[in-house]
This record gives structure tokens, sequence and C-alpha cells, in this order.
């Protein structure tokens, strides 16, 4: 049933560091590899080498400018599915083939009961999941179930691709159901956010805001150029002269 | 949201279906519409061929329609599901009212019974297809009390129009149901107002910053994951209508509400042949209206997703 289950207190989920993540889209290209060939495979691409390139990814990287009254910086910001406690995506399935795991709260996708309703997309306010219009079915991130649990795996490759693949280290996985593990310490410490609050869907997922902005390093920008004043005398002469 | 034409005129044709199927489920059982074979059947085929029509273009929408039976089975947490269920299960109530009210020509007993729950399947239909779109959070427009009622009036006054035009091409024209038709055509002309009235002045408390988790100050869009349109933008960042939203209201207001109001208020002063023109044409009219005003439903529906894209 898509009726939500009762949990069992386990939160599996990522922390993804907006201060750390350089945007160099790694997470994406890593996920896609992956995924293409897992539990939700194929991650069909239509017109790959064409110019209407369009597909399916589980995760993107949107860049930003935050401007504050501090001053303004480049935000990277990766946006993937948040398994949500509360996920109307798959309350809103007419079929029983979106459904989040009592025993992890993983939201999946049974591809097989799937009928293309796409009414899932429209309840998830992040756009985590995307439509693949040639097997006619909805995907999205699995978290990577099928690495996670995977015992043909060295145990520190059971991570989801993307996290494994980010050379910053600004995605973390664990249990954000322990308030003890590594992920939920990271983001108790760091003032971690839930994207969209207002809208009551709680996201697993947690964000760390970019670190405060700092006045104590040293300025290593170039000092300004001087502007040339208009002079008298030859040199202003020769100035005039050149500048026509 | 992407107007597709599968969703749009289902919710019309079937909003239209069930809005004329209650109403002769409840005039046919207690006798206020004359018992006529060919009054019956035409109406009642009219009805059942609007959802049936309907139904069948809303599976156009699915990736996989040979699967659609599985939609049936998660009513108890799904909308879309429900109106499955809703919808299917009024045809066994509508079935026998039929059955008895065309070909047995009898009302009273079981077939008022009948006439009855049909007219309960019908109104419970239409509030589930309401339903999907009203329980949305995503989508302020949708997410909000003017959507269930505007369904249900929408689907009364559209089923009202075409009972009207039917009873006129009979020669039956009556004129307590001329003019109930013509007063759901005002109130819905006046609940679609207040709707976009309300959704211009709607204030949306997500925004860029509540999306991206960064607090104060603004955030903008400087690059984006892709250089095409994908799924998201094409599905739910359309923006066509939102660039020519008020012309299409004009439109809407016209051809959904004016002319009808114009064509039923004639019916009441025409003679014979003039009059039954004028209610058919109202009907074709509004249909056609309905259609508009079900694009510019989805068109102008802004889902947060977009939102991350700077749109």
């Amino acid at each position: 049933m898509t009726c939500l289950p009762s949990q069992s207190g386990k939160k599996l989920g990522l922390v993804i560091d907006l201060d750390t993540c350089v945007g160099c889209q790694a997470c994406v290209t890593a996920c896609k590899e992956w995924n293409t060939g897992g539990h939700m495979a194929p991650l069909t691409d239509i017109d790959p080498y064409g110019g209407h390139v369009d597909g399916v990814w589980f995760n993107r990287v949107h860049s930003y400018e935050h401007t504050t009254e501090m001053g303004g910086r480049t935000v990277n910001f990766p946006r993937s599915c948040l398994h949500c406690e509360t996920p109307a995506c798959v309350t809103v399935c007419p079929t029983g083939a979106s459904y989040k795991r009592a025993s992890d709260g993983i939201v999946l996708i049974d591809e097989d009961k799937c009928i293309g309703c796409k009414l899932c997309s429209w309840a998830c306010p992040y756009g985590a999941r995307e439509f693949d219009t040639d097997v006619g079915v909805m995907k999205k991130c699995t978290l990577c179930v099928d690495r996670i649990y995977n015992d043909n795996l060295a145990e520190e490759d059971r991570v989801p691709a993307c996290v494994a693949a980010c050379p910053t280290s600004a995605r973390h996985f664990g249990d954000l159901g322990d308030p003890q593990s590594a992920v939920s310490q990271l983001v108790a410490e760091r003032g971690g956010v839930d994207l969209m609050p207002e809208l009551g869907y709680r996201p697993t997922n947690k964000y760390l805001p970019p670190r405060a902005h700092t006045t104590r390093a040293a300025s290593v920008a170039a000092p300004a150029l001087e502007p040339v004043r208009a002079e008298g005398g030859f040199l202003g002469w020769v100035d005039r002269m050149l500048s026509n | 949201m992407h107007p597709a034409f599968s969703v749009v005129f289902f919710t019309t044709a079937t909003g239209a279906g069930y809005g004329l199927l209650a109403l002769l489920g409840v005039l046919g059982g207690f006798q206020i519409i004359p018992l006529d074979f060919w009054l019956g059947f035409i109406g009642m085929g009219l009805a059942l061929g609007l959802i049936v029509a309907g139904l069948l273009s809303s599976t156009g929408h699915l990736g996989r329609p040979e699967r659609a039976w599985r939609a049936f089975s998660q009513w108890r947490s799904s909308w879309l599901s429900r109106e499955g269920v809703a919808s299917v299960t009024t045809f066994i109530p509508a079935g026998l009212f039929g059955i008895g009210w065309v070909f047995f020509g009898s009302s009273g007993g079981w077939v008022t019974v009948a006439g009855l729950l049909t007219a309960c399947g019908a109104v419970v239909t239409v509030c589930t297809t309401g339903m999907i779109y009203a329980s949305l959070k995503p989508i302020a427009q949708w997410h909000s009390r003017f959507t269930l009622p505007g369904y249900l009036i929408f689907s009364a006054m559209t089923g009202s129009v075409i009972l009207n035009a039917l009873l006129q091409g009979f020669g039956r024209g009556s004129t307590a149901i001329l003019a109930f038709s013509l007063l759901l055509v005002l109130l819905g002309w006046g609940w679609k107002l207040a709707t976009w009235r309300y959704n211009d002045a709607l204030e949306i408390p997500t925004n860029a910053n509540t999306a991206t988790g960064l607090a104060g100050g603004t955030v903008r869009t400087l690059e984006w994951p892709h250089t095409e349109e994908n799924y998201l933008l094409k599905e739910m960042g359309f923006r066509i209508a939102r660039k020519h939203s008020a012309r299409l209201r004009q439109i809407t207001q016209c051809v959904a509400f004016a002319l009808p109001v114009f064509l039923l208020a004639a019916t009441f002063t025409l003679p014979w042949p003039f009059a039954t023109a004028a209610s058919l044409l109202a009907a074709i009219v509004q249909f056609a209206g309905m259609l508009v005003e079900r694009w510019l439903f989805f068109a102008e529906a802004k889902h947060t997703v977009t939102l991350y894209y700077g749109r």
C-alpha cells in the first residue's frame, strides 16, 4: 500500500555541505554511471548527441549567486531525492508502485507497477522524480540501495555513488534517525537545514549552509589601480595627444 | 504546469458528463423530467458517452496504459485511485437507472433509488477529481479552497446547460431548468473571477531562499544543471499561458460564461426553433470555453520546482 509505514527509527539519507561543494558535477556523472545499470536502470538518454538532449538524472547540481549584506558568493547546490518522512509522492500513487521502506526510510518505485501517471512528480516540491519517456515509468534516486547493502563491494564502497565520487567530501551518508551518528552530529554542529520546511514534507536529507563570511582573513586581492589624473605640462600634453 | 490535452479533455468531459448524469438521476428518478424513451436514451447516452470518452482520454496521459487496472488498488491514500474506484462504481447504479428509466419507462421504487445513487456517485467522483488537484501542496494555485468547489460548480453548470439543450431539443423545455442553468452559469462565472482574484493576490511562503536553504538576501540562478529543457521544465515549467494569461482569461470569460448567459437569456424570449438553437449553441460554446478554462487552470499553475530554475 502507498500508505506510509510506521518507521523503525532508521532514517538513511544524505547531508550535503553547501560550503565545500565546488560544483564539479562528479556526483552527477557517478550517479548516472552507477544507476544506469542499477536498481532503476536504464536512465534513458533521448537524442544524446543531438540538439535537444534530454534524459533521466537522479541528481542535478545548480549554481546560485547568494547575495546578503555581508557580500555575495557562488553556491553550488546539488538537488536529489530527500527521502522525506511524509512523502506525498508516495501517498498520491494510485498503484502502490511508490513506497517508503519501513526498515530504513528509503523512498523507492516498483517499476513493474508504475503506470506513468506522473502524479508523484507533481506532488514532489523538489523535482526529485523524472519521467522516463522511453520506458513509460517514473524514476528517482534509490539512495544506491544496490550499493549500500551490497556484500560484493568492499565495505568502504558501500555508500551511494555520489558520496563515493565527491572530491571535496561535500556529501555525507548515514543514519539521520540516530542522534549519535556522524551525520547527525555534523548537522547539529553546522546547523543543517531542511529544504522548504514550510510545506511539511519533513525531508531526511539535510543541507549545511555555507559558513559565515569572515573579516579576519588577509585580503588576497590585488590593490585597485589608481585613477589617472589629468595633468598639465608636457606629460599632460602627451596624455591628451595620445587620448585623441 | 503543462496542460496535456488528454487531461484537459478528461476533466472537462467527465465534469460535464457527471453533472448531466447526476441531474438525470435526480430529476428523472423523481419524474421532474417527463418519461420519454428518446430523451432518456440520448440523455443517458450523452452523459455516459462524455464520461467514457473522458476516462479513455485520461489513459492517453499514462506511460503504461496497459497497467491502468492497478490504479484501483490504493484508494486508502490516493485521490487518483479513489477517483478510479468512484468513477467505475458509479456505472453500476447508472446502468440500473438507465435500464429502468429508459427501457422500462418506469420511475419510482428501485429506479428512483438507483437514480439517487447515481447522482451520489457522480458527485463523489467529481469531488475526488477536484481533490487530486486540491491536495497538491507544491502548486499553490491548486492547493486552495477554491479548487474543489470549482470542480463541483463547473460540473453542475456544464451538465445543466447540456440538460437544458436536450430538453429544448425535444420540445420539452422547462423554464425552471432553463433558469437553473442560467443561475449556475452566473455562479460559475463569479467563482472563476473570485479564483483568479485570489490567485493573483496569492503570497506564497516558499521562495528561492527556502528552496535552497540559503537564508536571507537574494538567491539568483547563475547556471542550470543542464542546457536543454528537461522533464521537470517541460512538465512543470510551462510558461506560455502566463505570458498570454490576460487575453486567455478574456476568451474564457467570453466563451465559457458571457456567450452562454446571453444565449440562455435569449432562450426565454425566442420562439420555438430559435430557442432550441440558442440552447444547443449555448451548450456547445460553453464546452469549448471550458476547455480553454481548464487549459488555463493547468497552464497558470506554478510548481515550486520552478524556483530552482529561477522561473
